[in-house]
């Protein structure tokens, strides 16, 4: 179901807004491409930006509308 | 020939109802059948569509009255009708009004309660529930309807007051009002004050819909759909309507300026009918149709010698206190009459402090307190 | 200037130190921000599909009033920058009913909880649903009372552990979709927040569709329904819902046996009738010709 529009070549800018981030780990833990992962309070931070495929679910599977993808 | 009025009509308290409050310009109505109030709805239903307002039949008592919350909000004038046991279903959402400041008539047919009780006997035994009925402190006003006339503008009334001062209103009628008919002349528009609710003079951005000057102030209201983007809410709130639970020194003003907003009031919204009270040595208290009693008891009084009075408060709620006070200091006696066991009585009791003697008429049988009863009280207090 | 608890909409959001500019932003009473839920409660991923959904349609802000009850779900209200109504437990849509039935032109918008539309205000949602009035209602099903620390709901699972049930659930739960239909809603569907894409497409048809219609959410609660449930945390019963859900359409293909511990999502039933405030217009419209040829007095 999900289109997965891979844009080759292009690294997108994922921003976390740590305000509204409740480290809940949907993000680290859903992504397909294990994009994320977590310093030693559990914030999620962003390791692999170039293995993205944009899939966007982090995006939209983030409760706290904290997470946002950005780029081309 | 006599000219033909066509306002002159032979009609029932119920019906008046309904003439009064589309004269105020009420547009919307939410029911639910329930006796003796259902000609209000029966009426509405055909009359509504005629002047492009909406009747609609909910489901339950609930929805009606959030249902008429709703309406208001989008700045329609609403009401609903209902009697003893759909008053009580709607005592949680009458609080939802009453604390976010929405305005909006509720008529209750009194009838012979509690529970189903005697559903076509007339009562006056929600008078407490109408002003204490929700949970929490609250502002309302309650006005009481002792005619067929009064119906008629005693819901204008009602209307009137609820959009000026953003707050539920009662309409507390009783089985006799309601189905009782009389010949009346009911006034034109030209003869009728019609109040609207006061709508903000800022833009949207600078709205602030719970924002006052004075500490017993009305805000303005905005309506859904204009641009304002504002949010109601039951939870405690601040200016900007949102959510302020963990605040006590918000909390303090807001409730405190919802009951000063009514009961601050109370000399202005005194509306008290007194006849012959000047010289009288006994007043008796009557209001409804019980007043129409009391009315013909204090008339036979007076034939026969006696030197009494009669006191007719057309708002209930707020209590008239001072104005029994002041009644109470030049008078010896007063006669509470009602359909209840004391409901009124001891709110004059409290008012009077003791400068006057306080008696109760008191009869919950079901049937309406007569005038020889009354006249007897009067002989035997005088 | 009047005392606020937060400056709404105006002053830092969190977003400015990021760089990040979220497209939501303009939807959000940003100063309400961060909202109350618990780390990885599904609300918020209901409510971002919905923000979507509405995105797309590209609709008016301002024509749009948005209803809830009480409840953790209902608080959504609060943060949704549009004329909102936070009313009480159960009522969201007699409230709403009352808004469209006065003004029917304002999209009319309700989101509420399991709790409140099943249980308390069970009559408003088969009544909306009779009256196939047009409003949308999203349900924000977790399966439990949260606001008041994990009571079981109508929809609990037969033999799910709650506070109230100590003992495992007997009750029988209700399918909420079916229950809509048979009421006569005319577009139902259901989606889970681990299916957000899907979810967010289902809102927006319903969001467009005319009439009653009624979106199911599957939420997950992982702080009350998770924790007695052995699902330990968001990812868990994310995954949970991943394994559970089978698409209406798949399921055509799928014997039956291997359906019976599934839940159907997608579009579930749609279909077309007379909606409520339209009736009433030509009630009106019928009415006033009649005043005009005589037949009434006015």
């Amino acid at each position: 179901m999900a289109q997965v529009k891979k844009k080759q070549g292009k690294v997108p800018g994922i921003f976390i807004n740590r305000r509204w981030c409740k480290r809940c780990g949907i993000c680290v833990e859903l992504c397909p491409k294990k994009v994320f992962t977590t310093d030693t309070l559990g914030n999620p931070v962003v390791k692999r930006p170039e293995s993205c495929v944009w899939c966007e679910l982090c995006e939209l599977r983030c409760p706290d509308l904290a997470l946002k993808l950005e780029g081309e | 020939m006599a000219r033909v009025n066509t306002r002159t009509r032979f009609i029932q308290g119920n019906e008046a109802c309904t003439e009064g409050a589309l004269a105020a310009g009420m547009r919307f109505f939410a029911g639910y059948p329930i006796t003796p109030s259902t000609e209000i709805a029966e009426i509405l239903a055909e009359r509504l569509p005629r002047v492009g307002g909406t009747f609609v039949q909910m489901e339950d008592e609930i929805s009606s009255m959030a249902a008429v919350i709703g309406a208001s909000l989008t700045g329609v004038k609403a009401m609903t009708a209902t009697s003893g046991p759909g008053f009580s279903l709607k005592q949680e959402n009458i609080g939802f009004a009453a604390f976010t400041e929405v305005p909006c008539v509720i008529v209750n047919v009194q009838r012979k309660g509690p529970s189903t009780g005697m559903p076509t006997s007339p009562a006056q035994g929600d008078v407490m529930q109408a002003r204490w009925g929700t949970h929490g402190d609250h502002p309302v006003i309650a006005l009481t309807p002792f005619s067929v006339l009064e119906a008629f503008t005693l819901t204008v009334e009602a209307f009137n007051l609820a959009e000026k001062y953003r707050v539920p209103v009662i309409l507390l009628m009783d089985e006799v009002i309601a189905h009782m008919r009389e010949r009346v002349e009911l006034p034109g528009p030209e003869d009728l004050e019609i109040v609207d609710r006061r709508k903000p003079a800022v833009k949207p951005g600078e709205y602030y819909p719970y924002d006052v000057e004075e500490e017993d102030g009305v805000p303005p209201m905005a309506v859904f759909g204009e641009g304002y983007r504002f949010h109601v809410t039951g939870l405690y709130h601040d200016a900007m309507g949102y959510p302020a639970t963990g605040n006590p020194r918000l909390a303090d003003q807001l409730i405190r300026r919802l009951v000063r907003k009514i009961e601050g009031r109370v000399e202005e919204l005194t509306m008290v009918d007194e006849v012959q009270t000047e010289d009288a040595k006994v007043v008796v208290v009557a209001y409804g149709s019980v007043a129409r009693s009391a009315a013909r008891a204090v008339r036979l009084a007076r034939e026969e010698g006696y030197r009494v009075g009669l006191f007719r408060p057309k708002i209930i709620w707020p209590f008239p206190a001072p104005r029994v006070r002041k009644l109470a200091a030049r008078v010896e006696g007063l006669i509470v009459t009602e359909m209840n066991m004391g409901q009124v009585f001891r709110e004059v009791e409290r008012a009077v402090q003791g400068m006057a003697k306080v008696d109760l008429v008191s009869r919950v049988d079901g049937e309406l307190i007569t005038p020889v009863e009354v006249l007897t009280a009067i002989k035997e207090v005088y | 200037m009047p005392t606020l608890t937060r400056q709404v909409s105006r002053g830092e959001t969190g977003w400015e130190e990021t760089g990040g500019k979220p497209g939501l932003l303009g939807y959000l009473r940003t100063g309400m921000m961060p909202h109350l839920w618990c780390p990885g409660c599904g609300h918020g991923i209901i409510m971002g599909a919905f923000l979507r959904a509405f995105d797309r349609l590209g609709w008016d802000q301002d024509e749009t009033i948005i209803v809830s009850g009480i409840g953790c779900s209902s608080r959504v209200t609060g943060y949704l920058d549009f004329d909102t109504l936070h009313t009480t437990h159960g009522r969201a849509l007699a409230f709403a009913t009352g808004v469209k039935l006065a003004n029917p032109k304002l999209n009319v918008i309700v989101l509420a909880g399991d709790g409140d539309l099943a249980a308390i205000g069970g009559n408003h949602l088969i009544h909306a649903a009779r009256r196939n009035i047009n409003i949308t209602t999203i349900c924000f099903n977790n399966n439990i009372y949260g606001m008041t620390s994990g009571q079981f709901s109508p929809v609990s699972p037969t033999g799910s552990w709650a506070t109230t049930t100590p003992y495992g659930s007997i009750d029988r739960p209700f399918d909420l979709c079916e229950l809509v239909r048979a009421a006569g809603g005319t577009y139902v569907a259901r989606g889970t927040a681990y299916h957000v894409r899907s979810l967010t497409g289902l809102i927006e048809k319903a969001l467009k569709h005319k009439g009653f219609s009624f979106v199911e959410a599957l939420s997950q609660c992982p702080t009350y329904f998770g924790r007695r449930n052995q699902l330990h945390n968001a990812v868990d019963m994310l995954l949970w819902q991943k394994e559970h859900a089978v698409n209406v359409r798949a399921a055509t293909r799928m014997d039956p046996e291997d359906l019976r511990d599934k839940i159907l999502i997608g579009e579930l039933y749609r279909s077309e009738a007379p909606e409520y405030t339209e009736e009433y217009a030509r009630i009106r419209e019928q009415v006033r010709q009649k005043a005009r040829e005589g037949d009434l007095v006015q």
